[in-house]
């Protein structure tokens, strides 16, 4: 494996300037993705995960009101202290992204074909005609059938399913290294869904791209991602291998998730597991662990102090004071 | 009391329902009708007192236009539905009110199914108020008492819907549904907007008062393993006829109609092994404006054959308690 990492994201903060003062959506994430690898990004509404996301590549940048803090790096360049011009270079070409609603996210008034096309003529110098190919090409390749005729097609011409491969189709054009993916089988079908999650890891696998996979479905996570990152209220809590994270979920709020989904495999008849109260507003996020007024195990010390993300092996870290004598861990980690 | 139905006579039964909505040209109704969209071809089953019926399809699959043309929110084309073993379509307007309290809905969207500029507790007496039940005092009675059901609390009686979280205002869409004392509840994806644990809140809810009322729940949803967890039978839809019908245990354990078990293997699911087999369907599902011939499902089949595309296939019952329409699959 590469050992200088595609993207490395570093106490990455975001906050947002209101009219009650300055709310931190985003507060302290650091991860890294390696060539070829898909990681995952799980968390509830609310939680921070798309705000993250967008950071990543600044779009939220034409509010004056937001401040990021912290360092992304993307193949040693400093993106958040980087000028936008220089950016919008990257934007698109090295680093793509497709996000939930396809048709929200593709321009009506022109065809699918149209628009491809602009995104390869932005960044590569090639003719009309030329990208006009190519864009027939990038449709074949993510399963779009006849492309020749579809590349003429306008954005409400295609099924929900299609304007997702059409999306992707645009994001790949230009064959990026990093693919940031917020939510983008939420708004489809699960047999349209595990139609896409085959094309992103089928190109995942054969261009070698790094993919950052936002979902609040964590059985999606299972099928797609090499590690997950579970997110509550702007910070990472768990950080692990799919499997682990599956097997043995060290933290209470992963717990509670995974219990209260109703499993294919489960007791019907069981009451579901619930993780009592609910998300608190991140402008009136609590003192000491950012779980605790929710965690059925939280004591004294988790109410006045903030926890640190600990690593318990080489491959799992939790941000929790109690994990050990919770999981039975005491002695043996 | 009304005399209590023995337990093979069904509370609500639907026999051969179709809708069919009109397509129009651009000039509107003027030059007629151009085209009809087949929300729903055939659909016929039945519920039985105090069980939960699931019905599962992907978007399109006329699910929902099923559910809202049961309530009669929209005339049936043709079909019966019959309640109590009256057919709905023939009831005097003064059957249909009582028919109306027995029978109540909730929506996928607690938000825009709640009026933003009305407080929690009119909104839930304004039910009793038409059905001219009680005097002021028993309504608001009535309403903190089904607030505490539904886990809210009394103050809640005098806030806005925007104050609340999506969990709770999806408490306040069934507090409305059970304020008539409704016999049958009709949920069309009523936990698909909300967090996974504010999903499993709601569902326990659902359960729990299910058992404690009596209720009969018409459940519609797209999510398999929610349907798998609350529902005693399930019908599958596709493109507006239902492929499957079985009870919940059945269908799992060994689903017949090609099109479940794509649909199950499709479903992702951290249980189940990464590298298991799945069947992947190609394309997507047929425009109902031109639903195909014979079998709906024959152009995304990987076993259709020649009599798929001709015969349309009936819903055979193929074992006790599960039938399925499929040319290729007869009885045992």
């Amino acid at each position: 494996m590469n050992s200088v990492p595609l993207l490395e994201v570093k106490n990455l903060k975001t906050h947002f300037h209101t009219e009650r003062g300055r709310v931190t959506a985003v507060n302290g994430v650091s991860f890294t993705i390696n060539k070829g690898e898909i990681i995952g990004i799980v968390g509830e509404s609310g939680c921070g995960k798309s705000v993250m996301s967008q950071s990543i590549i600044r779009l939220l940048e034409h509010t004056d009101s937001i401040e990021y803090e912290g360092e992304v790096r993307f193949d040693n360049q400093e993106l958040l202290s980087m000028p936008i011009s220089q950016l919008r270079a990257i934007r698109g070409d090295e680093i793509a992204m497709i996000f939930q609603d396809p048709l929200s996210s593709l321009n009506p008034v022109y065809t699918i074909g149209n628009q491809i096309v602009e995104v390869l003529r932005q960044h590569q110098k090639i003719s009309k005609k030329e990208a006009h190919k190519k864009a027939i090409e990038v449709l074949r390749a993510t399963g779009i059938p006849s492309p020749e005729i579809r590349v003429n097609d306008y954005p409400h011409q295609l099924s929900g399913g299609m304007q997702q491969r059409a999306m992707i189709a645009m994001a790949l054009s230009c064959e990026p290294k990093l693919l940031i993916a917020d939510e983008p089988t939420t708004a489809l079908d699960v047999t349209i869904q595990a139609q896409i999650i085959e094309l992103i890891m089928e190109l995942n696998r054969t261009m070698g791209m790094g993919v950052l996979f936002i979902t609040h479905d964590l059985g999606v996570v299972s099928e797609i991602c090499t590690s997950v990152k579970v997110m509550y209220l702007g910070q990472i809590v768990e950080d692990t291998t799919t499997e682990r994270l599956f097997a043995t979920p060290l933290h209470p709020y992963t717990q509670g998730l995974i219990k209260s989904i109703p499993r294919m495999d489960g007791n019907r008849h069981e009451k579901l597991h619930v993780i009592e109260g609910t998300v608190p507003s991140i402008a009136d996020i609590p003192r000491g662990c950012s779980f605790s007024t929710r965690c059925p195990y939280a004591d004294e010390r988790c109410f006045n102090e903030e926890p640190l993300m600990e690593k318990v092996n080489a491959e799992h870290s939790v941000k929790c004071w109690n994990y050990a004598a919770i999981n039975n861990l005491e002695g043996r980690a | 009391m009304r005399n209590e139905t023995t337990a093979n006579q069904p509370i609500l039964e639907v026999i051969s329902l179709e809708k069919k909505f009109p397509v129009y040209g651009s000039f509107g109704k003027w030059f007629g009708t151009k085209s009809y969209v087949n929300a729903v071809t055939d659909v016929s089953f039945r519920l039985y007192k105090g069980e939960t019926y699931g019905l599962v399809g992907e978007s399109g699959s006329g699910k929902s236009t099923t559910g809202r043309t049961i309530l009669g929110l929209t005339p049936a084309t043709s079909g019966q539905v019959l309640y109590e073993d009256k057919d709905l379509a023939k009831l005097t307007r003064n059957e249909l009110r009582k028919f109306r309290k027995d029978i109540q809905f909730v929506f996928q969207d607690p938000f825009s199914s709640l009026n933003p500029r009305k407080r929690i507790g009119p909104i839930l007496e304004e039910p009793l108020l038409i059905h001219k039940m009680g005097d002021q005092k028993q309504r608001q009675e009535q309403v903190f008492r089904i607030l505490e059901i539904v886990g809210l609390q009394p103050e809640h009686y005098f806030r806005y819907p925007h104050e609340f979280s999506g969990g709770q205002r999806q408490r306040v869409g069934l507090a409305r549904a059970l304020i008539m004392n409704p016999k049958i509840i009709v949920c069309d994806e009523p936990v698909s907007a909300l967090d996974v644990s504010i999903q499993s809140q709601i569902l326990n809810i659902l359960k729990e008062l299910q058992k404690e009322l009596q209720l009969t729940l018409l459940f519609i949803t797209h999510d398999i393993s929610v349907v798998r967890y609350i529902s005693d039978r399930i019908g599958i839809m596709y493109l507006g006829t239902i492929v499957e019908e079985a009870l919940t245990d059945d269908l799992f354990n060994e689903p017949l109609h090609p099109y479940t078990k794509a649909l199950f293997s499709a479903v992702p699911d951290f249980t189940r092994n990464r590298l298991s087999e799945r069947v992947i369907l190609k394309g997507e599902i047929p425009s109902p404006l031109s639903p195909p011939s014979g079998c709906v499902f024959h152009t995304r089949c990987p076993y259709a054959t020649d009599i798929c595309k001709a015969e349309v296939p009936g819903l055979k019952e193929v074992r006790p308690n599960q039938r399925v329409a499929c040319h290729l699959i007869s009885a045992h």
